[in-house]
């Protein structure tokens, strides 16, 4: 007879130690696991505080002009000026001013495009997936044909008849974006419905709305949560696309897109002027559509490793 | 010499929270031209042993054995170059479920004749010759026609069928076969377990028969090995172990099987669950659902020979009595349950 | 006798399937002239493989379908899908315990569902109901607050059960609820179900196709292939004298746990017709060993005495 002890003693004590992991943590593992997503949380952190907080953190008033200094270069370049460290735009306006502003339209542009985008796509798709038959039928069909068009047109169109301003650009890319959010809910929503626990909540007595909100819903939610935030990056690029384009954010709102717009004549001249509200867009969109990869790690359960 | 000889294997899975042990000290051999069925429950790390001697593990696995042979070449030390000429062709695997098995988008003759191809570079017309041969081997009637078919196009036991033909192509010489007939109602279930017997008896391959099903145990097996929660707890020619088995959870398990309780009546069952992840006891893992356990059962727990069925367990049952058991201590563990 | 709590009078139902756009819709007999009685504290397992029909019996009996034809009596009274008084009369537990609870919601907010809907209870009321019913299935007080997937299948099929009772149901329709578990675990739940209905007074209507499962729980057992039933009766008749070849089938299928007692099998021929073109006739005759012209030509009746009733012109 040999006699063997089961384990060694520390992996006992290591294996005593865990519990079943919450939510929040084995989220927090599956989404750390990806470096990109958690440096693109950070950058998107700073920017969000930067934005709430921009009357303490900017140095000037966005719209303060200094006549005496138009087109002053950044501090790290020769004639540069610390107290302007990304230099004054043609009217001289301190374009640092003028970005941190500028984040605040950017995720507020974001934040409302998404919000509208998924109340009515999510609804839309809701009642579409549910109950199939015609209604799904003549849903998909304008979700069709909202598709066929490339969205930037789309929305100049909108913004053309609604006439140009912020407001209105909002509400055009909602309504460019929201038909990803419907197709998304409805395949959800259709999957979601035959699975038995909703047929036990139909047995037990649950109404249609019931069904829909409460038992159905909850369950679609970790693709759309994922969709929302590309979507939000998608709206702040689309944002200052109409921005620049004339359609959006008017002068001199300092809107990214905005800014570029303004600064084109003096690209060859001043280069600071175009690059840096360029490089705000860029390292914006990055962070989040980083973040909505780790996102997507940590709530599909169908990539989930191990 | 054995044809597969697995010594203390251990596959542990990285997870979100710590490692998990999926195979715990596992030793199998299975000889030329036998049927060996490893039986567990879900969590016993049936599936994952054999898929380890198929490299068949993500790799978010790590796979530690003393040794594991095949045909006395070494599974462990070889390069995956070397290993998938092996796999395949004299190592064969078929399935729980037949129908995602196959690719979809291929029909039945394209998927037989690619195995074909890359292992025994067979011709275009000696492939198709031989897989109308292989498909009648199966007992598919018209196997010209079924050649062109794709898989939707088939029933469940009929795609089962089309696996094992493929798992047959290159004629293996051990078949792994993880629950084949559990997603298969009942009457294809019995046409498929005859095929397999008779296949092997006819090919004198090995069958490795993956099952949770004591029926199909019975009826099929030969040896068989019990697995608890990773580990082997048993392991014992069939017909001694349905009638003589030396392991309380092996005990526990037949007991519990409706069709030997009385009908309408209560039936013997095994209080608690499998332990998992986060509730591995130390020493014997059944200890706290065992009804003969004692505080060394909990502490550490002895191998016995295999005169004793090989059981991993302090007091082994021989006509349902533990031996040197102490009996007071049981006997007080009676009173206070 | 008392009366019947269900009851099935030629229950039928069928499916039109669209084949293409320009053949003709196809029809499916899902269900075809089903006819059973169920009293309460009785157990009737219907046994059958995929496709014959039981699924569908069980979404006719739970009321989330009508029947195309024939009747369906719940408590005596004529009950179809819109009908709310009788829907807490028939729940259901399913096969699959991880399919069968809402991922995101809390065990206490799943059995608490039937009460917010179906009753006026406040919400001290409710909590005392589901800690009540938590014990009655042996689940803790302290799991109300847990999520399903930190619970393991057999507990969860506890839940299951559990929400089902909430509405103090007069009948049960268990579709599979064991062949998803464990065998360790598959014995504390059916322990459970027959404690329950001992103590509650339930129908079960108990689907399955593990055969020595249904041996010990029912007391009637009805036999269905492609949506009719074959052979129905007491279990102890229909078990120890099958008379419709196709249970005789059926049984010798069934692998037993005695590697000893090696028995002669009848080996059936062939896979199940699709149920898109069954079979004229008996639509078991093309895997019947002992058919004959005459089974090719009609569908025999279902004839027999109290204890046992077959459709089959060659019985056993």
């Amino acid at each position: 007879m040999t006699a063997i002890e089961s384990k060694p003693a520390e992996a006992v004590v290591k294996a005593k130690a865990t519990t079943h992991p919450s939510a929040l943590s084995e989220f927090w593992f599956y989404f750390s696991r990806n470096k990109g997503a958690v440096i693109g949380l950070v950058i998107f952190l700073v920017i969000l505080v930067v934005a709430v907080f921009a009357p303490f953190v900017a140095p000037h008033s966005p719209s303060q002009q200094n006549r005496e200094l138009l087109l002053l270069p950044p501090a790290f370049q020769q004639g540069g000026n610390w107290s302007f460290v990304l230099g004054t735009d043609a009217v001289g306006r301190d374009i640092l001013s003028r970005l941190i502003y500028g984040a605040r339209f950017s995720l507020f542009i974001g934040l409302v495009v998404v919000t509208l985008s998924v109340i009515s796509g999510v609804l839309i798709g809701l009642v579409a997936g549910y109950f199939r038959g015609k209604v799904d039928t003549v849903i998909m069909r304008v979700m069709d044909i909202i598709l066929a068009f490339p969205s930037l047109l789309l929305a100049l169109v909108l913004v053309a008849v609604l006439g140009p301003g912020l407001l209105n650009a909002m509400i055009a890319i909602s309504l460019v974006n929201q038909p990803h959010f419907v197709r998304l809910t409805r395949a959800s929503v259709m999957t979601e419905r035959t699975k038995e626990y909703v047929i036990g909540s139909q047995v037990a007595g649950a109404g249609t709305l019931r069904l829909m909100f409460k038992t159905i819903l909850p369950n679609c939610l970790a693709p759309l949560i994922v969709q929302a935030t590309l979507a939000f990056s998608a709206a702040i690029l689309d944002a200052a696309a109409l921005g620049f384009l004339g359609m959006g954010a008017q002068p001199p709102t300092p809107e990214w897109g905005t800014m570029l717009a303004e600064a084109r004549e003096f690209i060859q001249r001043a280069w600071w002027v175009v690059t840096f509200p360029g490089l705000a867009i860029l390292i914006t969109v990055l962070a989040i559509n980083l973040m909505g990869d780790g996102l997507r790690d940590a709530l599909d359960p169908k990539l989930k490793r191990s | 010499m054995s044809l597969l000889e697995i010594k203390n294997l251990t596959v542990e899975f990285e997870t979100s929270s710590g490692l998990f042990r999926a195979v715990d000290g596992v030793s199998l051999s299975c000889d030329k031209g036998e049927i060996l069925s490893i039986v567990g429950e879900s969590g016993s790390g049936k599936s994952v042993s054999m898929l380890a001697v198929m490299g068949l593990l993500p790799w978010t696995a790590k796979i530690t054995a003393d040794r594991m042979a095949f045909d006395g070449k070494d599974l462990l030390k070889m390069s995956p170059r070397q290993r998938r000429k092996i796999i395949g062709k004299d190592i064969a695997m078929i399935f729980q479920e037949p129908m995602s098995s196959l690719n979809p988008c291929f029909t039945v003759g394209y998927q037989l004749g690619e195995t074909l191809r890359f292992h025994m570079g067979l011709g275009r017309a000696a492939r198709r010759q031989r897989s109308i041969e292989l498909l009648r081997l199966v007992g598919i009637p018209a196997p010209e026609d079924r050649l062109s078919n794709y898989p939707h196009q088939m029933s469940g036991g009929m795609s089962q069928r089309v696996m094992i033909a493929m798992a047959l192509a290159c004629n293996p010489k051990l078949l792994i076969a993880d629950e084949p007939t559990t997603a298969l109602d009942v009457t294809i279930q019995a046409q498929i377990l005859d095929l397999l017997v008779r296949l092997q008896k006819e090919h004198g391959m090995a069958l490795v028969l993956i099952t949770h099903d004591m029926g199909v145990v019975a009826e099929t097996a030969e040896r068989v090995q019990v697995q608890y929660a990773g580990q082997k707890v048993e392991e014992q020619p069939v017909k001694e172990l349905f009638r003589d088995p030396h392991h309380p959870y092996t005990a526990a398990l037949l007991s519990s099987l409706p069709e030997r309780a009385t009908v309408g009546g209560r039936l013997p069952s095994i209080p608690g669950v499998v332990p998992g992840q986060h509730d591995r006891p130390t020493g014997c893992l059944f200890s706290p659902r065992c009804t003969f356990a004692t505080d060394l059962c909990r502490r550490s727990v002895t191998l016995q020979p295999p005169s004793l069925g090989s059981a991993l367990c302090n007091y082994p049952l021989v006509g349902g009595v533990p031996q040197n058991h102490p009996g007071k201590t049981a006997a007080l563990a009676e009173e206070r349950a | 006798m008392s009366e019947p709590v269900l009851q099935g009078k030629d229950l039928s139902r069928f499916y039109s399937v669209k084949r293409g756009m320009f053949k003709p819709e196809a029809i499916v007999r899902a269900l075809n002239g089903v006819t059973f009685e169920l009293h309460s504290g009785k157990t009737l397992a219907v046994v059958g493989e995929s496709g014959c029909g039981k699924s569908t019996l069980a979404r006719l009996v739970t009321m989330i379908e009508d029947p195309s034809a024939g009747s369906l009596l719940i408590d005596g009274k004529p009950a179809h899908v819109g009908d709310k008084s009788l829907r807490s009369l028939v729940q259901i537990v399913f096969q699959n315990p991880y399919g069968s609870l809402n991922p995101r919601q809390k065990v206490g907010t799943i059995l608490e569902e039937p009460l917010v809907i179906n009753t006026r209870d406040d919400a001290a009321t409710r909590r005392r109901k589901v800690e009540e019913m938590m014990t009655k299935v042996g689940l803790r007080p302290e799991h109300y607050d847990r999520y399903p997937h930190m619970f393991s299948g057999g507990q969860r099929q506890r839940i299951a059960i559990a929400r089902a009772l909430m509405l103090r149901p007069k009948v049960l329709v268990l579709d599979e609820p064991v062949s998803a578990l464990d065998l360790s675990i598959q014995a504390q739940v059916l322990n459970l179900l027959m404690d329950l209905q001992k103590e509650m007074g339930l129908a079960y209507l108990f689907i399955s196709h593990g055969l020595s499962v249904v041996r010990h729980i029912a007391d009637e057992v009805m036999v269905m292939y492609l949506g009719r039933p074959v052979e129905m009766g007491t279990a102890e008749s229909v078990f120890a004298h099958p008379k419709h070849p196709y249970t005789a089938a059926l049984l010798s299928a069934t692998p037993m746990a005695d590697p000893e007692g090696k028995r002669e099998r009848i080996q059936l021929q062939g896979e199940l017709p699709s149920p898109l073109k069954p079979p004229a006739g008996c639509p078991f005759n093309p895997r019947c060993w002992r058919a004959t012209e005459e089974c090719r030509q009609a569908m025999p009746p279902l004839e027999g005495d109290e204890a046992q009733q077959f459709a089959c012109y060659h019985p056993l």
